[in-house]
């Protein structure tokens, strides 16, 4: 008996697991380019697509739930199908920080353009490679490459500090922009938010080869 | 502890001749992963190998019982999970040709050793079967039998009563306990069997495939029977239904037959470890029901 059915119910998910992602990570690269061009339309389209994301999350929980109670997973596989639940969830609620950001560029309006987004770009860039690699590391079950990306979120939050200080001193040196520094920090927190739960999919990649949890890195913010 | 219970007979029991059949040597056996469980330990296999003529069916199995606790034996058929259930109370006496080699040691007495009485390690060590077997007679003639023919010298009313409570059937019976036991339904028999090993006053219950022939309903009654019932006594079960002994059992032991190696014990462990993180990839490939 090698379980074809499971094996193709499991790829199948997986593969969904896959789709998740990059329609997360394309809402997070879209959100940053309509926050870089101020375009309106775009973020609105951002917004309209997270129903998409949520969709997409309930439908692999729905048929993940359903090969729990037909196939009665054991070991590795019930592992497997768990962290599937709690990687859509933050896979999900990435994509809603997205949403986040390009309702902010509605929030900035009529900001005049360029617009200068300092070390934003950079920690979008490391956010987005994270969430590639965190997927890459649950499919391959590569546990090393789970640790590592870990690692890089510290960077993310090194660079939100950046931001932060930036931020602070141009409000400082001209109080007109506070409200747009303002956004820009809430930028900056969403882009963390997002490294930040790419640590948690690497946590469950780990759980899922070796059956312990534990909190890799714990993200100073 | 050794010693300390009685099992030898008024009469002196012949002692079987040595066996010439080769175990398996240490060296030649994989490393399996097996845990030892915690607190008081009721039975404790060492070294055990069993053969049914010349066919080997248990190879150098070792492993500790606990006390008030669940044990489950999986593994494919034919891996020898029945032969060890059956040679903790010696069923497998009633076999021709089988021998055997190694110890059971049942509260530190050899259950195998001289002046051991069978009978009386089967009062002490009560069976269930897979097929509900109760005997063509009343509810109430069916749990007293046992402590009849042993020579009870209580209450037979109390003890009927009693075990049929704590076989959880006694609500269903309580009003015609004169009515055949082939009356019941197939879990009702089931749990008649149950109360008729504990009219036994045993300390163990063996239990090979209780639920194989009952519906779920059924099923799910026995199981949380044996919850109830293990705060009492020493329970070890056989089962195919790995979600059974996953809900049930606190231990699990899997045994496997390969092209090497007749019934050997590859992994034995805490239930809830065995089922989520298995030691050994033969335990995960048949849990994953990958083989088997």
């Amino acid at each position: 008996m090698t379980r074809d059915l499971f094996n193709s119910e499991l790829q199948q998910l997986q593969d969904d697991v896959l789709v998740l992602g990059s329609m997360t990570e394309k809402a997070i690269m879209d959100a940053m380019e309509s926050l870089r061009d101020g375009d309106p339309t775009w973020s609105r389209r951002i917004i309209e697509d997270d129903k998409k994301v949520n969709a997409k999350r309930f439908e692999i929980e729905d048929r993940t739930t359903f090969v729990i109670a037909s196939q009665q997973p054991m070991a590795t596989d019930l592992r497997s199908l768990a962290s599937i639940l709690y990687i859509i969830t933050d896979l999900e609620r990435m994509a809603d920080h997205a949403e986040g950001i390009a309702r902010i560029n509605l929030l900035l309006g009529d900001e005049p353009l360029p617009r200068r987004l300092g070390y934003l770009p950079a920690m979008a860039d490391r956010a987005v490679a994270m969430l590639r690699n965190s997927l890459k590391a649950f499919i391959d079950h590569d546990v090393d490459m789970a640790r590592q990306i870990c690692d890089a979120d510290d960077e993310v939050d090194r660079l939100q500090d950046s931001v932060y200080e930036d931020c602070i001193a141009a409000m400082i040196a001209d109080p007109a922009t506070i409200q747009r520094n303002t956004h820009l920090i809430w930028c900056a927190h969403n882009l963390e938010r997002i490294a930040d739960r790419c640590t948690n999919i690497c946590e469950r990649v780990i759980y899922t080869v070796t059956g312990h949890m534990q909190e890799i890195n714990i993200s100073k913010y | 502890m050794t010693n300390s219970i009685d099992l030898r007979p008024a009469d002196t029991r012949q002692v079987p001749a040595e066996t010439t059949l080769r175990a398996t040597l240490a060296s030649e056996r994989p490393a399996n992963v097996i845990a030892e469980p915690t607190g008081d330990i009721a039975l404790s296999v060492e070294d055990l190998n069993l053969w049914y003529g010349s066919k080997q069916a248990l190879t150098n199995v070792s492993m500790k019982i606990p006390v008030k606790q669940v044990t489950a034996l999986i593994g494919p058929s034919g891996c020898g999970k029945s032969t060890l259930l059956r040679s903790i109370n010696r069923m497998n006496d009633l076999i021709p040709n089988v021998t055997t080699k190694g110890r059971i040691r049942y509260h530190g007495v050899d259950l195998y050793g001289p002046g051991i009485d069978p009978v009386e390690v089967r009062r002490r060590i009560g069976m269930v079967f897979q097929k509900p077997n109760p005997f063509p007679k009343s509810i109430y003639d069916n749990v007293v039998f046992g402590a009849k023919v042993n020579g009870y010298k209580g209450n037979f009313q109390q003890l009927a009563e009693e075990s049929l409570k704590r076989a959880a059937l006694w609500d269903e019976v309580k009003d015609n306990l004169k009515k055949s036991g082939l009356a019941l339904s197939g879990g009702q028999q089931q749990r008649l069997c149950i109360a008729r090993a504990i009219a036994n006053q045993p300390d163990v219950i063996l239990m090979d495939e209780p639920c194989s022939a009952l519906d779920p309903i059924a099923t799910l009654k026995i199981e949380d029977l044996m919850r109830e019932l293990v705060k009492d006594y020493t329970i070890v079960i056989v089962t195919h239904n790995m979600q059974q002994a996953a809900r049930v059992s606190d231990y699990t032991a899997f045994m496997l037959t390969d092209e090497k190696t007749t019934g050997q014990l590859i992994e034995y462990g805490p239930t809830q470890e065995l089922f989520t993180t298995p030691r050994d990839k033969r335990t995960e490939d048949y849990i994953s029901g990958r083989f088997g």
